[in-house]
């Protein structure tokens, strides 16, 4: 996957960016569980309507759904034709609508939502685990940190990539995973003594 | 300026047959505005360094910064130490600049209007005005160690160290950093192979096999240090 066609936040006044985060995360939700109960193909093309009806209204650029779009298509129609062989179209429009309603809702959540806004719901909802040790702010730094990574791991991919391009390599999955796994660990090692730097183990 | 002041410390890495003493003895005061760190791969800079702020804690002797102990006082310490090390990639732990540039001060309690209120201002002191709400990762590299810089120093630290924030930079990016520097009120310790980064210090030492080799003007040190790696 190319390091665009991860969703980032966009600023913007619209009414899908104005609404508070609890709201978006709450209805992702939702969709999530209303979508495993109700598949069928006329129920999951009222969901993906809705969830296009949705990115017009935040007033996103035609590329950043497009590009979604694109990325899934990866995923979504191999799925597609193994479903209809091995199942039915029904069943195949059902799973796939479904999981790509809920990829781009996702996606619109991020685009329009704040990593800070999201962080703040966590830590409220995460409240009650104090109780059992668990200290809240720290499960949404994970969530901070988890987001923050995907794009530090995409842009040592491309690295990796390109360094074999440039000595010629032939690529072979082994000769791209193992070094992206190891700038991955550099990169945990490194960013957990900035982070005890920046005071976050105290 | 803060007293930085290492007395007798010693510290090694690994254990058994793999043992290697890095740092060898160390004993130096520091209390000037602008203090370099030079010497060889290898030679026990980013030890000495990792010291100032609890990241490592010597094997034997104490390290205080004004008299607090940086293995006991840690959290304290921490809180008045900034540190900029040389991947600006690692450091940054929100996805947008100016959402970086707030985590610090969140963590700290501050209110919602401060943070704001401080974030913006540090947006514009570093020359990030427009990028606040830009993802960190699609910065240059040189914006990076900006952010990277302003993150720490929005916190008002009082002493700033720097572990070779140019290495991974170009001429104009290292220049960028070299003048965000200079410009500095607090106490500044750089460790850099970029020797021309330490015109205008008050104090440079030279690191070899883990001890201080020689400890003055950044003329001198810099023309002893010339010595050492021609011997
Ligand atoms: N966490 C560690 N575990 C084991 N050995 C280490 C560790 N950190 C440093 N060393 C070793 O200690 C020695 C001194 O390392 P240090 O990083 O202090 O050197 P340096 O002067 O900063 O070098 P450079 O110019 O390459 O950054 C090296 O031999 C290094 O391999
Ligand atoms: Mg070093």
């Amino acid at each position: 996957m190319a390091l665009t066609a991860v969703p980032l936040f966009l600023p913007g006044s619209s009414p899908v960016h104005r609404l508070g985060a609890g709201a978006k995360l709450l209805g992702l939700l939702g969709t999530g569980v209303a979508l495993a109960v109700w598949r069928s193909p006329w129920q999951v093309g009222l969901a993906l309507a809705l969830v296009l009806a949705l990115h017009a209204v935040a007033r996103l650029p035609l590329r950043v759904l497009g590009r979604q779009v694109v990325g899934l298509a990866w995923v979504a129609v191999p799925l597609l034709v193994v479903q209809w062989v091995l199942a039915s179209w029904q069943t195949g429009v059902g799973v796939v609508g479904s999981f790509v309603s809920l990829v781009l809702l996702a996606g619109l959540v991020t685009v329009t939502t704040r990593t800070t806004a999201m962080v703040d719901v966590v830590v409220r909802v995460c409240g009650w685990l104090r109780r059992f040790g668990v200290d809240p702010e720290r499960v949404g730094l994970m969530l901070a940190l988890g987001i923050r990574s995907v794009h530090v791991v995409l842009g040592l991919a491309q690295e990796v990539r390109e360094a074999q391009y440039a000595r010629g390599l032939r690529s072979s999955p082994r000769a791209f995973a193992v070094p992206l796994l190891v700038r991955s660990l550099r990169h945990a090692d490194r960013l957990g003594e900035a982070l005890s730097a920046r005071g976050v183990d105290d | 300026m803060p007293e930085i002041r290492v007395t007798e410390v010693s510290h090694a890495f690994g254990d058994g047959p793999a043992r290697r003493l890095v740092l060898r003895d160390v004993d130096v005061t520091l209390t000037e505005h602008r203090v370099g760190i030079v010497g060889a791969n290898g030679s026990g800079k980013s030890t000495f360094v990792r010291l100032l702020n609890g990241l490592v804690h010597p094997d034997s002797g104490t390290v205080t910064i004004d008299g607090r102990d940086t293995v006991r006082d840690g959290r304290e310490v921490r809180r008045r130490v900034g540190f900029c090390f040389t991947d600006p990639d690692a450091q940054i732990v929100m996805p947008t600049v100016a959402e970086d540039i707030a985590f610090g001060l969140r963590r700290r309690g501050l209110s919602k209007d401060e943070v704001r209120a401080r974030t913006a201002a540090a947006l514009t002191a570093y020359g990030l005005d427009g990028h606040a709400d830009h993802p960190a990762h699609l910065l240059s590299g040189g914006q990076k160690q900006l952010l990277a810089l302003a993150s720490v120093l929005v916190t008002e630290p009082d002493l700033l160290v720097l572990d070779e924030p140019t290495t991974l930079l170009d001429l104009r990016n290292a220049e960028m950093v070299r003048r965000l520097v200079d410009g500095l009120a607090q106490q500044v310790v750089l460790v850099t192979h970029h020797l021309d980064l330490l015109d205008g210090f008050d104090r440079v030492l030279v690191f070899d096999e883990g001890r201080i080799v020689h400890d003055g003007s950044p003329a001198h040190a810099v023309a002893a240090y010339r010595t050492l790696v021609a011997r």
